[in-house]
């Protein structure tokens, strides 16, 4: 079987083997190599013991060091919130207009804000606060609350038609049936006379009077104490055209906002408050 | 199992032989000693060099700073933006390499190599503990005394002395050279500084002292491709062959048929990659020429000739042979060419730092919304500033739109109402961000897309600087 044979060059040993007539030099492994290995065995049985290596029954062995990702993480986690505290501490004592007049504050509720925005917000409200049918653009300056900090912030904290107490809430009324298709049709054509869209329809300005002005203002340019829109500057909410505004009269469409408080915490709100303030429409 | 074996051709593989370089004297060794001294007075007290920015900068005249993603030249300071500056020095680096070696051959590597450098002080430090060449030969040969174990402990720890000098040097050039040097040496440096300290020691302790040689033939790709940049006129360490062969013994010379060489192996053994240069050009030869001031010590003694090995260019060893004037010609097309490449990057580079910009402006459009229309029915498009400020002074500007009449902005933190022009203020060395909204009336508007100029007009007098982008509208 195995022939072994000394190879006259280099004076070792063949392995015995031979394929083709090629034969194969029995050449240890490189004494680094060969010492490298054990080493990394010897390092391993020290790993097992020291660190969490072994699956038991009800868990795993923790290891004579303890090791932990997870601690280390909440371990990481409290001490970046201990280094944000000393921010955390001024969001939270100052209120949101003195907050933007410190540019420092500013900045840095406008990055936090944006987090805050991109996680909760802009599912609805898209990034940037681009808006999007049914859903306010907070990016221009047409505000149904109000556009100061102030309210901005309330209607975050509060929510629209929402759970808490203090939410803000309005309904526009259904006048399908209670006006005919002609006369709200009159009205449409009244109200997008108000942008600019379409011509003047007096039957339509004398109902507008009478039903829709109590909010609308009898100029059309809305009532933020009602969340009522202003109908003059052509930034429709459901919808663009005379369709949307008789569909909105037939069976008007509501949208909610949720309550943010308690789901975000205090210096969020106030940052994103801040952040939305800064989306292009601040007041 | 058979001891019988069938003759066989040579090994392919060879063992390798340990090379022991003999102490030698000479211009070369003095020229080599000379250069060490500048590249080690470079290397390691550069960093300490101070150098006055102002308050709350670094004082290092020469920092290469990851850590404020800055690299301090004296007065010049390279943002990592600007990082062609590097590209453009590596491009020096390598022309002024090949220039090198069209005039002079393997000078670099002979004389200014980091690994030759290092691995001759190491060389030396090793002959000051073990002895010249036979000594060291026969205390390697030797059993393990008491003297050889002595002798081995402290060459390596003197060797692991400088290359932890070496590697916290090479931190130095990336850090505070005294602070880090104090937290060090007060065990108060992170681990990166520790780590980093331990990769460059270790690599020049490996490098210098152990491997030496191999990394010129055998890692370094420079010497596998340099050959191109050599002709016929490149100086190069040769042996002049027409002259020394045949060799003969020194005292039996009067004969006419023999040459100069006397065989006496000296060249050999001074050779740091332990070549015979009498074989003629070898890819293993670094071009230090200590294997010159071998042959000239010898040639000395014996009254003959000097510069038998000599560094020279080989049209000229051709030359001498026939009997005809040597000369040098170092201004050959291909040095001309190498030549006016370096000065026209060195050129380029110069013109480059002399008309700077002290600012950056980078300018992004906000993509959504694309625009916003307003109740008023103007359009807004917003826009995030960034203004870089290159210099140690603030810098302020009066922003305005240039070719919009109709357009205001407002400027988050800066201009709550819509104004025609703002100013903007950025602090030394900082970057400024500014969200800035324009609005425009629809009807001033040209098309979907039009261009939108901001100029930003510096307070002190200075050319105002323009920067172009575009805004958005809606279909007409």
């Amino acid at each position: 079987m195995a022939n072994i044979e000394k190879d006259a060059v280099t004076g070792t040993n063949t392995t015995g083997h031979e394929w083709d007539g090629i034969k194969e030099l029995n050449t240890p492994l490189p004494r680094w190599w060969l010492w490298t290995f054990y080493a990394t065995i010897i390092f391993a049985i020290g790993y097992w013991v020291a660190m969490p290596s072994w699956p038991t029954l009800s868990g795993y062995a923790q290891g004579q060091l303890g090791y932990s990702s997870r601690a280390n993480l909440v371990e990481d986690m409290k001490a970046q919130k201990m280094e944000r505290a000393s921010w955390q501490q001024k969001f939270a004592s100052m209120d949101t207009a003195d907050i933007a007049k410190d540019g420092t504050l500013l900045n840095y509720a406008m990055a936090g804000g944006k987090l805050v925005f991109a996680d909760n917000c802009a599912p609805c409200h898209g990034s940037q606060g681009s808006g999007g049918p049914g859903y306010p653009v907070l990016a221009d300056d047409d505000w149904l609350w109000g556009g100061s900090l102030e309210a901005i912030e309330a209607t975050i904290r509060f929510g629209i038609r929402g759970a808490h107490g203090d939410t803000r809430t309005s309904e526009m009324p259904v006048f399908g049936g209670d006006l005919s298709a002609d006369q709200i049709a009159a009205v449409a054509d009244h109200v997008l006379s108000l942008s600019g869209a379409g011509s003047a329809n007096a039957d339509g300005a004398a109902i507008f009077v009478e039903q829709c002005a109590a909010c609308h203002g009898e100029d059309g340019k809305g009532l933020r104490d009602f969340g009522a829109p202003n109908l003059t500057d052509g930034i429709w909410l459901y919808g663009t055209g005379r369709d949307a505004v008789i569909a909105q009269m037939n069976k008007p469409k509501h949208g909610v906002m949720p309550t943010w408080e308690g789901r975000l915490d205090d210096v969020s709100i106030k940052q994103v408050a801040i952040y939305v303030h800064t989306l292009g429409g601040g007041e | 199992m058979s001891e019988e074996t069938t003759p066989q051709k040579a090994a392919l593989y060879a063992e390798k032989q340990k090379i022991y370089p003999q102490k030698i004297a000479g211009r070369f060794r003095t020229l080599k000693w000379k250069i060490m001294g500048w590249i080690f007075a470079f290397y390691f007290l550069a960093p300490w060099i101070r150098w006055d920015r102002g308050e709350g900068q670094p004082d290092q005249a020469i920092l290469a700073s990851l850590e404020l993603r800055r690299l301090y030249l004296f007065n010049i300071e390279i943002w990592p933006q600007e990082i062609y500056y590097l590209t453009g020095l590596l491009v020096l680096a390598a022309v002024g390499l090949f220039l090198a070696t069209a005039m002079a051959g393997r000078v670099w590597c002979g004389f200014t190599c980091w690994q030759t450098v290092w691995t001759d002080f190491y060389v030396w430090i090793e002959e000051k503990i073990e002895g010249d060449r036979n000594k060291r030969m026969r205390l390697d040969q030797g059993p393990w005394t008491g003297e050889k174990v002595v002798k081995k402990t402290v060459k390596h720890i003197l060797w692991i002395f400088v290359s932890a000098l070496t590697g916290m040097g090479f931190l130095f050039f990336f850090n505070d050279a005294p602070t880090t040097f104090m937290e060090i040496v007060t065990a108060q440096g992170s681990l990166e500084t520790y780590g980093f300290a331990a990769l460059f020691a270790g690599t020049t302790y490996l490098f210098a002292g152990i491997t030496r040689e191999d990394i010129c033939i055998y890692m370094c790709p420079w010497p596998r491709f340099q050959g191109a940049m050599f002709d016929e006129h490149s100086l190069l360490v040769t042996y002049e062959a027409w002259r020394g062969e045949p060799r003969g013994k020194a005292k039996q010379k009067v004969d006419k048929s023999q040459g100069d060489c006397v065989d006496c192996n000296l060249c050999v053994n001074v050779c740091p990659t332990g070549i015979d240069i009498r074989d003629g050009d070898n890819f293993k030869c670094i071009g230090c020429a200590l294997c010159v001031d071998a042959c000239n010590s010898v040639m000395t003694k014996l009254g003959r000739p000097l510069e038998l090995v000599t560094y020279d260019s080989s049209s000229n060893q051709m030359a001498r042979e026939r009997g005809l004037p040597a000369k040098k010609r170092l201004i050959r097309r291909r040095t001309i060419g190498y030549g006016s490449f370096l000065a026209a990057i060195l050129l380029l580079m110069a013109f480059g730092l002399s008309t700077r910009s002290e600012l950056e402006i980078n300018v992004q459009r906000d993509r959504a919304p694309l625009f916003v229309p307003l109740s008023t029915g103007d359009i807004q498009n917003g826009y995030t500033f960034k203004l870089l400020n290159m210099i140690n002074t603030p810098q302020s500007f009066t922003m305005s739109i240039a070719n919009m009449p109709a357009a205001t902005m407002t400027v988050i933190g800066v201009a709550d109402t819509p104004v025609k022009d703002v100013q903007l203020t950025v602090a030394p060395d900082q970057v400024a961000t500014y969200r800035i909204f324009v609005r425009a009336p629809r009807d001033s508007l040209s098309g979907k897309f039009q261009d939108i100029v901001f100029r930003l007009q510096p307070e002190e007098n200075g050319a105002p600087v323009d920067y172009t982008t575009q805004f958005a509208g809606p279909d007409k």
